[in-house]
């Protein structure tokens, strides 16, 4: 039996009437309980994409069927199931977070009493009950992007988009809406998420589409991207100032400060080499860490490349 | 949506509505309760006791109640939903309903039922404010309660699609400068289009104001200068013409969807 994809995007394309050409034919597929990255650059096309598949705006060819129902044939079915968290703040500051909550439920049929109930289980999940009767634009950012997700919520869908929720958010937040994101996703719900930060995707994600000018240039899964990337760096962190820069082969060391060095080596290159070589050397390591995230420097790598050869096809 | 879903989100809208009217009372009530005090005072009580009578035994301050009236429920119920709906335009929260599932004619109907009652509310008032000034009869009540909500209705629906081509706040006030206050003047209001000679009696027909307000003073005073059937005819075609293009806009999303 085949399971019918969370979210299956056909040969969408999207023309602006200013002539801009956002969207050129995209296709993907995200199957249920994913947990799955949208990444794209400024401008890549995320949030058109993201617009179409939450009714916001109009697709100028091609089709999207969420759990099998069409947004262009059976729009009200398929946003029944559909919860999105825009990028830009869209709740009427003047409500109140818990007013906001049930309106948004009774705009998806769900009865006062009910959609009571959920808004303080949400509020509550999200450390927003204290302020749930306090009008919205007193909130901090954080709040407010948290409300969002609450307001999301409340029509329990099946299968929530985030557009980058986390932006502008300090750490701590941030992680505690990673925490309630999984919990969301582990009971079932399909997660859609874009986001700049990439270690966010990388932690959270298990399949990954990377956008750019319009087009999907990868989709495929986290592990499977992440091990094209041949060569890591570390940060080593030694227990006293090393004098002169080791050789060790396969290395290739840089110096930060006196007690800091870079190391980049080649994925194939086993790390206990590397100690063993610096042991000899009389360095020792106190701590280490990976420098760059490692999905940056892919979708660095990607993107530019995209764009380079885009502009070898022009010469 | 089921029947009962598209209840529950209609009532959420209407309700939602409501509360907005209550919370900002003084920007929705109590202006039109001042201007029309002042009218009744100076057009109503000073002018109008000079001019005495105007037909069959009514005086003029009983004349100028139901245009009076008229004329508030048709700024009040226009006046929110364009200042309501693009509001939600401007603060982007009109999203909420547009990625919902519920269909364009029940964010239509919330809107314009939360615009009627206002229009009703304010109606009340001001029915009230008269009483300190005259006395009331009401001839047909159902012509006047008919008449006051297909009114409230059609001028929802213009405020309504007024919102959803306005793209800055200036453009859902130049409508009621230019347009709704000089007609509403000229509607018949402070006199009857039958005093008027040629051509300026037949141009006014052309104005569905008229219509309106003097339906309205045949249901409180028993007199009119139109037929009946024909201000009906006139508010009827009003409210169905402008309900297509209100849901036809909203269905498109106009103004709405890129």
């Amino acid at each position: 039996m085949t399971t019918i994809p969370a979210l299956d995007v056909v040969e969408l394309k999207k023309t602006y009437s200013n002539g801009v050409e956002a969207l050129k034919g995209v296709s993907l597929c995200v199957q249920p309980g994913d947990f799955f990255a949208l990444l794209g650059p400024n401008g890549a096309g995320k949030s058109t994409l993201i617009g179409i598949l939450s009714s916001l705006v109009n697709p100028s060819g091609g089709d999207a069927r969420i759990f099998g129902v069409s947004i262009r044939e059976q729009r009200s079915a398929a946003m029944r199931l559909i919860g999105l968290v825009p990028q830009e703040l869209n709740f009427n500051m003047f409500e109140k977070p818990f007013d906001i909550c049930v309106n948004q439920a009774g705009f998806y049929g769900i009865p006062r009493a009910e959609a009571a109930g959920r808004a303080e289980k949400y509020l509550k999940q999200l450390q927003l009950w204290d302020k749930a009767f306090q009008p919205a634009r007193t909130m901090s950012g954080g709040m407010k992007r948290r409300l969002m997700i609450a307001r999301a919520m409340m029509s329990e869908p099946r299968l929530l988009i985030l557009d980058e929720p986390t932006a502008g958010v300090d750490i701590e937040i941030r992680r505690s809406m990673w925490k309630f994101i999984s919990a969301i996703n582990a009971a079932g719900t399909t997660v859609i998420l874009t986001t700049h930060y990439l270690e966010e995707a990388e932690q959270l994600c298990r399949n990954i589409a990377i956008i750019d000018k319009g087009r999907i240039i990868e989709n495929t899964t986290m592990k499977a991207l992440l091990s094209k990337l041949d060569v890591e760096t570390f940060v080593l962190d030694l227990e006293q100032p090393a004098t002169a820069l080791p050789d060790v082969p396969g290395v290739a060391f840089t110096r930060i400060d006196e007690v800091t060095l870079e190391a980049e080596m080649s994925r194939e290159h086993d790390l206990n080499s590397m100690f063993a070589a610096l042991s000899e050397r009389g360095i020792a390591v106190r701590s280490m860490r990976n420098k760059a995230n490692r999905l940056e420097e892919l979708f660095v790598r990607l993107v530019e490349g995209g764009a380079a050869d885009a502009a070898k096809a022009v010469a | 949506m089921s029947a009962n879903a598209n209840l529950v989100a209609f009532g959420t809208i209407t309700r939602r509505e409501v509360v907005r009217i209550l919370r900002i009372w003084m920007q929705t009530l109590l202006p039109s309760a001042i201007t029309m005090t002042l009218y009744f005072v100076i057009f109503g009580r000073m002018v109008g006791s000079r001019i005495g009578e105007v037909a069959d035994g009514v005086q003029y301050i009983d004349y100028i109640v139901p245009g009076l009236i008229m004329m508030a429920v048709i700024t009040n119920s226009y006046g929110n939903i364009s200042s309501s709906f693009f509001g939600s335009k401007f603060g982007r929260y009109v999203e909420e309903m547009l990625a919902s599932p519920m269909p364009s004619w029940v964010v239509l109907a919330g809107y314009v039922t939360g615009a009627v009652l206002r229009g009703l509310m304010v109606a009340l008032i001001v029915l009230a404010i008269s009483l300190f000034f005259t006395r009331i009869h009401l001839y047909h009540p159902w012509i006047t309660l008919s008449t006051v909500l297909l009114t409230a209705v059609v001028f929802s629906l213009a405020g309504f699609v007024n919102a959803v081509y306005a793209k800055k706040f200036d453009d859902i006030a130049l409508v009621p400068t230019f347009v709704l206050t000089p007609l509403t003047y000229l509607g018949g209001v402070f006199y009857s289009v039958n005093q008027l000679g040629t051509p300026w009696r037949e141009i006014s027909h052309a104005n569905p104001i008229l219509y309106m307000v003097n339906a309205f003073r045949y249901g409180l005073l028993g007199i009119s200068d139109i037929p009946m059937w024909t201000a009906y005819a006139v508010m009827l075609a009003f409210a169905v013409v402008l309900a297509a293009i209100a849901l036809t806009l909203l269905r498109r999303g106009v103004g709405l969807r890129s």
